[in-house]
């Protein structure tokens, strides 16, 4: 079949756009990397592709709330073309400040669970770079294998999953298979700081919609593609690099 | 025209960070009685009074766009109103000042106009409300921890909603400022009330120029002589001729054997008096041995060095790398968030105007400061708490090279007592360059294009500034040195000016990854030359670029943040995130139609020519008129006179610890600052941005301490880099000479620790000195600069790229000067005679501070190692391999240099599989760190004598390795003054893991119990200590 094509959206502050496309094209795909200033001159370049990925980043330096500025100016002026865009079978992936972009225009976890969802600060209080393990517990989402567990780098300062509604709420998403992706612990128990990186509800890592072909997480998947990239990676070991898989299974998704 | 007041605040069940934080901080300065601190973020916001639904617009704002519903609520206050403050609270609010860049103000404008509402203004302020309110006596104290004077208004309670005040516009005029019948001192009291910083021989000089031009200068063209001929902008103390004398140089005879030491200089020996002169002490030591190297073909490929802004050694056949550290000390001591954010800002504006622009990928930063433990009320008056300091620096860093989207992947933080006035803040960046995008030239002809941000009156006399030493009322009188950082806006300038060196024929804004990163080098280049926006401004810049052709500027036609700035103001202002392109008139419109469709402002403000002078308009009227020559080649040179003699009473070595003291001793030096984990701000750093991490700077399955960071700078290659750095400044009160030896064996160690080649590997020095206006503080400037000479000749590795701060003392008051002394005598009686001698006065002094920075190829990453041991069967076997002496007045060079080349060698050959470097605290420190890494049971051995007996020895160079056995180590074993010794044996622990000293000389096999055991200790009790003291 044709090579699927991903459209990797940059805006000002946006910094992983060349990582984030680099991970798809290992897995196969043509990922081009487009300005949102360029796709707004004409939403219809949307048809091309077959995945939307909104990277990591500080987009309009997250000012206000992260990824406000550009969630705003994304349902202002594409809202509708993204709409039909996942309407028509179009995949649409958002990492850390993707995600929190996908959370602030309504796409995640979508209207229709009927749960208000934020992404607050973080429980310490400030940014932190570190490795954590998640667990995909979906089985509709195209981008997971459910049940697998897998290492994962974080690096945020405002990943934490906050619920209008808190319990209730927390338990009406994972009714409807929302939760894409939780933090675990090492040893199977609940998960406490650093291994909740972020004091998150639930332990919630990710969200998914209704059709699961749209998913937004706070982990960096394109920073584990190499084995070198996990901390613990030696000379002589194999570590795994679970990120490859994550954008592999959703290229897989086409064929 | 009506204002509305935005409060937001979190909601009551919800926590509030930044007033946790707050209140925390409050706390580790002694106000510990303020339970709650809870924040609000105020946005003030105009809107026309002919709006359909003034009330609808303002819920849609509120609503959609400034509060989070889920965790917050606003409140909101019409013109005329006065919100009120919680009883039994005290409210404190920070206002920017007039003028001063707001990023999230114009953030929210553009998204208010997405939503089709049209504000006419927005700013921005945050409240603070403290329960139970804070007494009297420490509101001031709370009121300079909340704000910055320089850039903030603080007012306890609330201001009232009022329109913002704009400022005031000046009248044009062009001052002439009469200096041809000064007399000298006339001349001097001009240089400094004027803060040009200019020596009287300079202004002399300057006024016999103007004397022949037969008129007085413009304030601009003396601003921009002061400029170009400061300190920090042309470092005329190390290019500058000194004739040196007193203690000799350790000379060819007594450190390399037979080597001569090449300088062309004849080695001297020993107690005769020692003179030597250089004409040019930097080209004479520093840059004559990457001359040699490079006549010689030793060191990596070196393509750009000591020309452009930052120094390029080849990387592979298609890129360079370019390297660039600079320093931002005085910025950071007045304002340590902003300082340190525009000192990363400024190095990676540096690197992407190298050449035709290199891509940033990554970042390192050293700080040296006092220690975090300083009592809260023995700071002199004009200085900053260190803790304060280091947390606001970290910030500063943090904030800017995370936004940016470049990994800070290295660096240090060294604490000293005589940091407090000047803590240094060192900020690098790497970038990777198309090998044929090095070279750069403007043509005559070429329109100036200012890209990037608006020029405000932030940062005036940055450059000045910097060359002076700073004193108690600088906070006061520097205020406007200040400039302010948004990484945005220069994250906006790197997207465009990457594509417009890479513009391509087709598709101009869409590129497939894997193109763009092995095909760069196919694009054409929209200009002919780049440079940066840094110190001294449009002066520096345009003054830079013209030096060979010559430009014409006007001044009126640069976009300003507001209006009423004057013409010199402009011209000087070191407001952030510009660079100034030379752009053939062909290109212009294409470069700025790109920038406009990436929301960066760029303007054609001038144009290059073949006249060899800089004419700056104004308003129609010429403002400065500078022959080019005149302004890069008047500078008289002079002649200083440099001395050094050793001191008299150096300070004693470390005394014997017994071994019924090592664990309390292993814990102590784990847990001294210098040594502890850094954790706290490394997790701050988003190091692993871009996708390139090899080697972290935290390691292992338990995060031990990494010597030095590998990252593949190219995602489709192997191919890496391993960046380190090294520092000694404890060992200058000492000798100069041995520090900077230490300074660059250090930075090789760490390189080759992680798997780095050290025959393809580049250094740069930073120099951070006190005063160097005497000759006994200039020697030690001289015999540090001299070793840098021997060790780079000597190990075959090139200086590429430098810079040097000097001046960096702290002139205090009488009384701050006594308590201050009444402290270093109680605490630190080492150090005490630094401020106790005469000639000191009432100043306190840095040590002299050489920064090594270095850069080695890796061939294949996946070869590269760390500190973290592995278990190879049942134990990881752990050796000592260093330097055959105990101190480095013994230490030869050309010995270290085989070590580090077999070392190298060793962990190439898959013979080594774990290395860390040996330096603070002592050989079980770095076992105990190598423990720490791997989570392993640690048996530590120790010899009834020898070098290695005394388990705290500081030895001048050496490494703790992981072999298979002491076979495997035999290359090493073969040197000459090299010892090879079995020093432990790390295991799978039975329980809690333990280190434990045993006095033993040849070790049992494998798990064998052990006898004579001396101490032992639990391997968490380790890491606490080690964790904790900067675990904030």
């Amino acid at each position: 079949m044709a090579t699927i094509r991903v459209l990797v959206l940059r805006a000002a502050g946006i910094n992983c756009d060349a990582e984030t496309a680099f991970a798809w094209e290992q897995a196969g795909a043509r990922a081009d990397r487009m300005h949102v200033n360029r796709l707004l001159s004409d939403p219809r370049q949307l048809d091309a592709y077959q995945v939307l990925t909104v990277p990591g980043g500080f987009s309009y330096g997250d000012d206000i709330a992260s990824g406000k500025i550009l969630g705003n100016l994304l349902a202002h002026h594409l809202g509708d073309a993204i709409g039909a865009f996942v309407e028509r079978g179009g995949l649409v992936l958002g990492i850390c400040n993707g995600f929190q972009v996908l959370v602030r225009l309504g796409l995640l976890p979508g209207a229709d669970s009927g749960v208000q969802v934020t992404l607050a600060w973080n429980d310490s209080g400030r940014y932190e770079d570190r490795w954590v393990r998640v667990r995909a517990e979906s089985p509709h989402s195209v981008f997971l294998e459910d049940g697998e567990e897998w290492d994962v780098p974080v690096a945020h300062a405002e990943g934490k999953i906050v619920l209008d509604g808190g319990e209730e709420s927390l338990g009406r998403l994972a009714d409807h298979g929302r939760i894409g992706l939780r933090y675990v612990a090492a040893d199977g128990g609940e998960p406490t700081y650093p291994e909740n990186p972020n004091g998150s509800t639930g332990s919630v890592a990710g969200l998914t919609d209704a059709t699961g072909r749209v998913f937004g997480l706070m982990p960096h998947p394109e920073r584990n593609i190499f084995p070198t990239h996990h901390p613990a990676w030696s000379r002589d070991s194999n570590t795994e690099n679970a990120g490859r898989r994550f954008f592999w299974r959703a290229v897989a998704y086409f064929s | 025209m009506t204002l509305w007041r935005f409060q937001i605040s979190r909601k009551p069940d919800q926590l509030d960070p930044l007033g946790d934080a707050t209140a925390e901080s409050l706390r580790g300065f002694g106000i510990g009685f303020v339970k709650t601190v809870r924040t609000t973020r105020i946005f003030t916001v105009q809107l026309r009074d002919d709006i359909p639904d003034p009330d609808a617009a303002t819920r849609r704002i509120a609503d959609e766009l400034l509060t989070d519903l889920v965790t917050e609520e606003c409140r909101l206050f019409k013109q005329g109103r006065t919100p009120p403050t919680t009883t039994d609270a005290l409210a404190v609010e920070v206002h920017f000042k007039p003028g001063v860049t707001d990023n999230v103000a114009d953030s929210t404008r553009i998204a208010l106009e997405d939503m089709g509402i049209d504000a006419t203004s927005v700013r921005t302020a945050r409240r603070y409300e403290f329960q139970p309110p804070p007494t009297d006596n420490d509101i001031p104290r709370i009121l300079r921890l909340l704000g910055n004077d320089c850039i903030e208004d603080v007012i306890v309670g609330t201001r009232p909603i009022e329109p913002p005040s704009t400022p005031r516009p000046s009248p044009f005029e062009v001052r002439r400022i009469p200096l041809r019948d000064l007399d000298d001192r006339e001349l001097e009291s001009l240089s400094r009330d004027g803060h040009l910083f200019l020596s009287l021989a300079e202004m002399r000089t300057i006024q016999v120029h103007f004397q022949t031009a037969g008129r007085d200068p413009t304030d601009l063209e003396l601003e921009t002589l002061a400029q170009t001929w400061s300190e920090h902008c042309v470092h005329k103390t190390l290019k500058a001729a000194i004739e040196y004398r007193g203690a000799p140089f350790p000379t060819a005879a007594e450190t390399q054997g037979d080597r001569s030491c090449g300088t062309g200089v004849s080695p001297v020996i020993r107690n005769k008096p020692f003179f030597r002169k250089y004409d040019n002490l930097l080209k004479d030591t520093i840059a004559r041995a990457t001359d040699e190297l490079m006549r010689d073909h030793r060191g990596p490929e070196c393509l750009s060095v000591f020309e452009d802004n930052a120094g390029v050694i080849a990387f592979d056949d298609t890129f360079g790398i370019a390297f660039k550290v600079e320093t931002h000390n005085h910025p950071s001591a007045i304002e340590p968030y902003g300082g340190a954010a525009t000192g990363i800002g400024g190095v990676i504006r540096d690197v992407l105007g190298c050449g035709l622009g290199a891509k940033p990928i990554a970042n390192t930063d050293v700080f040296c400061v006092a220690p975090p433990d300083w009592p809260v009320d023995a700071v002199p008056t004009g200085v900053i708490h260190p803790k304060t300091v280091l947390k606001g620096i970290a910030a500063g860093v943090r904030d800017y090279g995370n936004r940016m989207g470049i990994p800070t992947v290295n660096g240090a933080i060294h604490f000293d007592p005589r940091y407090l006035g000047n803590p240094l803040v060192y900020c690098g960046c790497i970038g990777l360059i198309p090998r044929n995008c090095i070279r750069k030239a403007a043509r005559p002809g070429d329109a100036i294009v200012l890209l990037g941000g608006r020029t405000g009156r932030d940062g005036i006399h940055g450059a000045t500034f910097s060359s002076a030493e700073l004193t108690d009322t600088h906070v006061d009188e520097f205020a406007h040195a200040v400039q302010i950082g948004n990484p945005i806006e220069e994250k906006k300038i790197l997207d465009v000016i990457l594509q417009a060196r890479d513009y391509p024929c087709d598709e101009p804004h869409t590129t497939s990854i894997v193109n763009r990163q092995s095909s760069t080098i196919n694009g054409r280049c929209l200009y002919s030359a780049i440079t940066d926006c840094g110190a001294g401004g449009l002066s520096s810049a345009i003054g830079e670029m013209g030096e060979h052709t010559g430009a014409d500027v006007d001044l009126e036609t640069v976009p300003l943040k507001y209006a009423g700035l004057r013409y010199d103001e402009i011209w000087i202002s070191e407001a952030q995130e510009r660079m100034v392109l030379a752009v053939p008139d062909d290109n212009v419109d294409t470069l700025l139609a790109l920038a406009r469709s990436e929301n960066v402002e760029a303007t054609v403000i001038g144009r290059f020519t073949d006249t060899g002078s800089l004419l700056v308009m104004y308003n129609n009227t010429e403002v400065a008129h500078l022959d080019m020559r005149f302004l890069h080649h008047g500078l008289p040179k002079t002649t200083l006179q440099a001395e050094w003699h050793p001191r008299e009473n150096p300070s004693p070595a470390d005394t014997k610890t017994q071994p019924a003291d090592y664990t309390a001793q292993l814990k102590q030096r784990l847990s001294r600052p210098t040594t502890a984990s850094k954790h706290w701000v490394i997790r701050q750093y988003d190091h692993e941005v871009q996708g390139g991490s090899v080697v972290k700077p935290l390691v292992g399955k338990f995060h031990g301490p990494s010597d030095a960071a590998v990252i593949r700078p190219r995602l489709d290659s192997d191919r890496g880099i391993a960046i380190g750095c090294g520092l000694a400044p404890e060992l200058g009160d000492r000798d100069p000479y041995w520090m900077a030896v230490a300074a660059i064996d250090e930075a090789v160690r760490n390189v080759v620790c992680v798997g780095g080649d050290p025959s393809q590997a580049a250094i740069l020095d930073n120099f951070c000195w006190p005063r160097v206006d005497d000759a006994k503080s200039l020697g030690s400037l001289v015999r540090a600069c001299q070793a840098c000479y021997d060790v780079a000749t000597t190990y075959g590795l090139p200086f590429i790229s430098g810079k040097d701060s000097l001046n960096n003392e702290f002139a205090m008051n009488d009384a701050d000067a006594v308590s201050l002394r009444a402290l270093f005598a109680e605490r630190w009686p080492d150090l005490a005679w630094h401020l106790d001698h005469a000639e000191h006065g009432n100043r306190l002094a840095i040590p002299p501070t050489l920064l090594i920075s270095a850069i080695a190829l890796v061939d294949d990453v996946n070869r590269c190692i760390t500190a973290a041991p592995r278990l190879v069967d049942v134990s990881a076997e752990l050796f000592y391999v260093g330097l055959h002496a105990t101190d480095w007045q013994a230490a030869r060079l050309d010995s270290l240099a085989h070590m580090h080349a077999t070392v190298a060698g060793l962990i190439q050959s898959g013979a080594v599989i774990a290395a860390h470097d040996c330096s603070d605290g002592g050989l079980a420190v770095a076992v105990a760190e190598m423990a720490v890494a791997s989570g392993l049971d640690v048996r530590y051995f120790l010899p009834a004598g020898g070098l290695t007996s005394n388990p705290f020895a500081e030895l001048p160079s050496g490494y703790i390795l992981q072999a298979t056995d002491a076979a495997a180590l035999a290359p090493a074993a073969d040197l000459e003054n090299v010892i090879v010794t079995r020093i432990a044996r790390l295991l799978r622990p039975d329980g809690e893991p333990t280190f434990t000293f045993a006095a033993i000389d040849s070790p049992p096999v494998g798990r064998a119990p052990i006898s004579h055991v001396s101490a032992a200790v639990s391997l968490a009790e380790l890491r606490k200590a080690w964790t904790e003291p900067l675990d904030w």
